[in-house]
């Protein structure tokens, strides 16, 4: 792949919510980047911490009870943590938009869908009342709304559940954003409309070159579509890569657990999944050492005690497991003769 | 929509007939008689009982008050025997309602605005302030609050008139002392229902939009926060506009609300009756209103169209 513009980077992002109960740290010092036209997945089982990474980027975590205990998330070039709300609003829906993840709630009941679409505009001056109006049916045609004329007047209710994450989709890109967020964007609907969804979001970077980050506990939506992937897992990121990589030279245990987990059609009847055993760290007080490793079947003693280093496997490919280090037994996940970054 | 607004005024009819007939049948279970009191000689309550018909058999009776309802007739007070129950309405509820109109809007006004306020400045002194403000309106009855502003409005600082209805600086501590309750409910229910739509998904779409925090108030939370607040104001606004006893009483307001009490007292048949029934068309059409306010507020209970 061409060297491709960052439009988007993140670096040792560290968010933390406070509650009664003492500090969940929901985001551990993650970095990654978004490029010009690629779409982005970042794959994790739920509470991972991804839903509140790509939230950050917005600044659409509750702050308080959240807050930035470090890093930078660069936008163009901006530092968007040091932005005050004015210009954070600027941001939002204009360069950056959000598709959530339930489109049955995430649409006000009380106002049609037109004008929710046509509320992106609101306090912009370049553009004319006719022509936000123009724009909104014409983004409707283009995530495939039948009808648009009627749907326009059309109230959330009077629509169904891929209409209405069509219509979400509609307000994240209608004012051609640079990036849109997807966070889960098609968990809540079913098989045929989900296929539907995701080759819409990727005819539209086709047309409009937004790049897209893809937020998931799916693989077989990342497989689908993903440039890149990031995987997380505790609040930190375990492995990244190409799609491809991640796939097929798969150098981290959890990665590999959530691709094992997966039924696939090639699956004998009668065969078991293998379900990763254990539930995810408690992030009142994460481990010392790596996050996975209470769950890990490969666990060794350093596992428990410290961090594992980074270990960069290609240009792209990272993985953060002490497996890869020279002293570690030989696995299959070994692809390195042991360096660490 | 016609076609609900019938259904509903059918509804409302059969059951305005209902409360007449429960209503009709069970003053006469109260101990005692209209005309009973020692000093009247019994030859004249005799005459008097005949006058009223009471000396017919009940189902008569009850068929003959039912025809002059046909005609708007209440018949005439039992107490005030050369008063119709019309007339003593028609006297007494323009100050109960002048009187509950006041209070009304002072009521949903400020109601909803502090309620709205605490929810936007959650945890703030604001906040605080208008807890305590529910909390205390909630809380207080009526009597006292009316003689507290009694006595530190009228007689302490001289401010303001205690009694009586004769011009607008005389309806203030009367119509503050009645829209407390109403005010301090208002408000309670509108912060709980604006905090609970704050957490809603749609709310964190809008700020995805990039719209701003008033914007967000005002176009996506009020309007999906208010519900709760109008289904409990069509059982208030009948209640306040008919008018309170005690609010009334304590200030020496002409109104309604004295008279519909002292008549179950002096077993004023048709005066019982006669306010049941206006209370009742009020209540009904309250809840009627609010039904189809609804439908404006919210779309999704909106009724087939055109």
């Amino acid at each position: 792949m061409a060297e491709q513009e960052k439009i988007l980077e993140i670096k040792n992002l560290v968010f933390t919510f406070k509650t009664y109960g003492g500090e969940v740290k929901a985001v551990r010092d993650v970095s990654f980047d978004v490029r010009q036209g690629e779409v982005l997945g970042i794959v994790g089982e739920s509470g991972c911490g991804k839903s509140v990474t790509a939230q950050c980027i917005l600044r659409l975590n509750p702050e308080p009870p959240g807050f930035f205990e470090g890093g930078e998330i660069l936008y163009k070039g901006q530092d968007i943590l040091k932005m005050d709300n004015k210009a954070i609003r600027k941001i939002r829906g204009r360069e950056i938009g959000f598709v959530f993840q339930d489109p049955m709630t995430s649409l006000n009941p009380t106002m049609r869908v037109g004008a929710q679409i046509e509320e992106v505009f609101l306090g912009r001056t370049d553009v004319t009342k006719a022509e936000v109006k123009e724009r909104a049916l014409e983004i409707m045609k283009l995530v495939g709304i039948s009808d648009v004329e009627k749907r326009y007047k059309q109230y959330p209710h009077e629509l169904s559940g891929g209409m209405k994450q069509r219509v979400m989709i509609a307000i994240a890109l209608v004012s051609k954003p640079s990036v849109i967020i997807c966070d889960e964007p098609t968990t809540s609907l079913d098989v045929t409309i989900e296929a539907q969804i995701l080759e819409l979001l990727l005819e539209l970077r086709e047309k409009l070159g937004t790049s897209i980050i893809m937020i998931t506990h799916d693989l077989g939506v990342i497989a689908k579509i993903c440039d890149r992937v990031v995987v997380m897992y505790g609040g930190k990121i375990v492995e990244k890569g190409t799609a491809d990589e991640i796939y097929y030279e798969t150098s981290h245990p959890y990665t590999r657990g959530l691709m094992t987990s997966i039924a696939r059609l090639d699956t004998n009847r009668g065969d078991k999944l293998t379900p990763i055993e254990g539930t995810p760290p408690d992030l009142f007080s994460p481990p010392v050492g790596c996050p996975f490793a209470a769950r890990c079947d490969y666990c060794m003693d350093v596992c428990n005690q410290y961090p594992p280093e980074q270990y960069m496997l290609s240009d792209e490919h990272m993985t953060v497991c002490w497996l890869q280090h020279e002293m570690a037994p030989d696995t299959e996940f070994r692809r390195t003769k042991g360096e660490a970054k | 929509m016609t076609k609900y607004v019938i259904k509903r005024v059918i509804a409302a009819i059969l059951t305005l007939w209902a409360l007449v007939t429960i209503v009709f049948f069970l003053v006469r279970l109260m101990p005692g008689q209209p005309f009973t009191s020692p000093k009247l000689p019994p030859q004249v309550a005799q005459n008097l009982m005949k006058y009223y018909g009471f000396d017919k058999p009940l189902i008569v009776q009850y068929l003959q008050y039912m025809g002059n309802l046909l005609h708007g007739d209440f018949g005439f007070s039992m107490k005030y025997t050369n008063k119709t129950v019309n007339y003593i309405i028609g006297q007494t509820f323009p100050f109960s309602a002048d009187l509950g109109i006041r209070a009304l809007c002072l009521a949903i006004s400020f109601g909803l605005v502090l309620g709205i306020l605490a929810a936007r400045k959650r945890g703030t002194k604001i906040d605080f302030f208008c807890v305590i403000i529910a909390i205390v309106g909630t809380s207080i009855p009526d009597f006292i609050m009316g003689a507290l502003l009694q006595y530190f409005f009228g007689i302490k600082w001289g401010l303001l008139p205690v009694a009586q209805y004769k011009g607008f600086e005389y309806t203030i501590l009367p119509a503050t002392a009645l829209a407390f309750y109403t005010l301090a409910s208002v408000s309670r229910i509108m912060r709980a229902s604006m905090l609970e739509v704050t957490s809603q998904d749609y709310i964190k779409t809008a700020r995805s939009k990039g719209l701003s925090e008033l914007r967000i108030t005002a176009k996506h939370q009020i309007r999906n926060a208010i519900m709760p607040v109008m289904t409990m104001l069509g059982p208030t606004v009948a209640a306040v506009l008919t008018g309170t006893f005690v609010i009334e009483a304590i200030f020496a307001i002409p109104g309604m609300g004295k008279y519909y009490v002292q008549s179950v007292n002096d077993n004023d048949y048709s005066m019982i009756l006669g306010m049941t029934l206006f209370y009742g068309v009020f209540l009904v059409t309250a809840n009627l209103i609010v039904d189809i306010l609804y439908g404006f507020a919210d779309p999704r209970v909106r009724i087939g169209r055109k």
